[in-house]
């Protein structure tokens, strides 16, 4: 087998202690870049330069000479970080962010930078101001965002892993649309230091892998708690792969009975209903149940989501870094640096994150939809007293057409219908493989667990993809 | 909710300078998305808490102490223009 194409497990068994297997890996690993990626598109700032300053005379750590890669909205010290916006083109960061580190810690290599919408504003990876990623399992349909790239590069076998962000479903449903495993850790799981902030009571870093045992292995590395993001938790991280090749048996898994609605597609159902019918097999306990406020998830989202990124996106002015479009004074650069610098779909949500926060609204759209994300994060504790994990579907159809919707934001933001929630409530959720469409699309099936307990994600995870092994097949590039 | 939206005023307030072609376009989406999240209205919040943030955390106190950073010069390497230690912007304060 190639190189390129092996798990993060068995890379790291391939390399060992060997530093000439560890260039084999890179190196076969960025000819398959230079061979597919032009094609895909799930990388921005790739440069076998900075890999190769990363070569370690001495391979140690859990993931010693490990090529990762990051989503351009992760700081890494001295290379180009723009978020995939025209705003911070040439934006160098003097630091690494909390993740980089770790996985610096332990020694992985930081391959590239993957794709994403601006900002990660958007479902499609459709904004970014590089042009969309593409989906490996079909170049004409777009790979998800917003951490399309992330999700693409791991599908193709350009990259062994990697790191997305996911704020309504950024993780899991590009994971979806191209038949990977991602993560979206609890809320404060993950540091969020060097993250460059979208709604940051939302925002959490994860792994988006080819396998289940890969996101464990790499959740291991990246979790705990930091003094640089004081919304880290201070809760002990256990060993995650300690979670894997356990049974299922007696297991209480719940199903929202809000899920099976219009606007599912019916492929989708019927893979989701099979896993179903997998876990029954395997012994868990089936129970439906209710999140009656589900169907208000994206409303709030478009309001709580909009006024936070309307706040963190007005540090774009020109002054310190990124574009600025000089003018005679001050406020005029400001304006002009904004204008010219933001791409439609994020001039649409900064307008809006304004619009709800302003005088005379801020009751009526802002404290309402914080209301509102009181209720449905209720309907998770009350789901979470009877039953340990939620699945359902991770997006209501499989990838679309690229163009399909992106002069239609409204149903853009309902393909993050089923994800969207998680981020409210603060769950960890997970999208693993279930399936593909007749047209050979992947499909997603969603795990949803109580807080800080990814444990039981990984475990029903490995279950379940040990039975099926969907992750065997690999699309044709 | 009646919410018609003064993009003119709104721009003004995100420091946005749209283009006159933007305005329509982006006008119109805002009250298109104003209205599917007026399905909020339907809920009754009266006796509900707002939830800003998912965890129990407040006031997370640390230490104060001087650490070296050492990013001064780095910092301003990417600046769009600098004069020495220093940012560089336009005139701020008129008729100097």
């Amino acid at each position: 087998m190639e190189p390129y194409r092996l798990t993060l497990k068995q890379a790291r068994e391939f390399v060992g202690k060997d530093l000439s297997k560890r260039d084999q890996l890179l190196d076969a690993l960025v000819r398959r870049v230079n061979d597919v990626d032009p094609r895909v598109n799930a990388y921005v700032h790739f440069d076998p330069k900075h890999i190769s300053s990363q070569k370690q005379a001495e391979l140690k750590g859990p993931l010693a000479g490990i090529p990762i890669s990051i989503k351009d909205n992760m700081v890494i010290k001295g290379w180009e970080t723009t978020c995939a916006s025209n705003i911070l083109k040439g934006f160098i960061p003097p630091y690494d962010a909390t993740v980089i580190r770790k996985l610096r810690d332990a020694g992985a290599v930081i391959f590239g930078k993957c794709n994403m919408d601006e900002f990660a504003f958007g479902s499609s990876c459709e904004t970014s101001a590089f042009g969309p990623t593409r989906n490996p399992w079909n170049l004409d349909c777009v790979s998800g965002g917003s951490s399309g790239g992330s999700a693409a590069c791991v599908a193709s076998d350009t990259a062994i892993a990697a790191l997305g962000s996911d704020t309504g479903g950024s993780i899991r449903q590009p994971a979806s649309l191209c038949g990977v495993v991602g993560l979206k850790p609890t809320y404060g799981r993950v540091s969020r230091y060097g993250l460059i902030a979208f709604g940051s009571s939302l925002d959490q870093i994860g792994p988006l892998t080819k396998t289940v045992e890969d996101s464990a292995i790499l959740l291991n590395v990246i979790a705990g708690h930091d003094e640089r993001d004081s919304t880290s938790a201070e809760i002990p991280v256990p060993d995650y792969t300690a979670f894997l090749g356990k049974n299922v048996k007696g297991l209480k898994i719940g199903i929202p009975k809000e899920y099976f609605v219009k606007g599912l597609d019916s492929e989708v159902e019927k893979a989701v209903r099979a896993a179903i019918k997998v876990f029954q097999d395997l012994g868990a306990s089936i129970a439906e149940v209710s999140l009656p406020h589900m169907k208000y998830s994206v409303a709030v989202y478009y309001i709580v989501a909009v006024a936070e990124a309307s706040s963190n996106l007005g540090r774009y002015d020109g002054v310190q870094y990124g574009l600025r479009c000089e003018k005679n004074n001050l406020v005029e650069m400001y304006f002009e640096t904004r204008d010219q610098g933001f791409g439609a779909e994020a001039k649409r949500r900064i307008l809006l994150g304004t619009f709800v926060l302003s005088a005379g609204y801020y009751d009526a759209y802002y404290v309402k939809g914080l209301k509102a994300r009181t209720l449905i994060k209720q309907d998770f504790d009350r789901v979470f007293e009877k039953v340990d994990l939620i699945i359902g579907p991770v997006s209501p159809t499989p990838a679309f057409k690229i163009g399909e919707k992106l002069d239609d934001p409204l149903s853009m933001y309902l393909s993050d219908i089923y994800t969207i929630a998680a981020n409210l409530a603060g769950v960890p959720a997970m999208s693993v493989p279930c399936g593909f469409s007749l047209t050979g699309l992947p499909i997603g099936l969603q795990l949803t667990a109580k807080p800080f307990e990814e444990g039981t994600i990984f475990r029903v995870a490995s279950a379940y993809e040990a039975t099926m092994k969907w992750n065997e097949r690999k699309p044709e590039l | 909710m009646e919410s018609k939206i003064n993009i003119d005023q709104v721009a003004k307030l995100a420091r946005l300078s749209l283009k006159p072609e933007e305005k329509g376009k982006l006008s119109k989406d805002l009250e298109n998305i104003l209205a599917y999240v007026d399905l909020l209205q339907e809920l009754d919040t009266s006796k509900v808490e707002p939830t800003s943030h998912v965890l129990p955390i407040e006031n997370v106190f640390r230490k104060d102490k001087v650490i070296e950073s050492g990013v001064r010069n780095f910092v301003l390497d990417h600046a769009p223009k600098r004069d020495g230690k220093f940012f560089k912007v336009p005139k701020v304060i008129e008729g100097l």
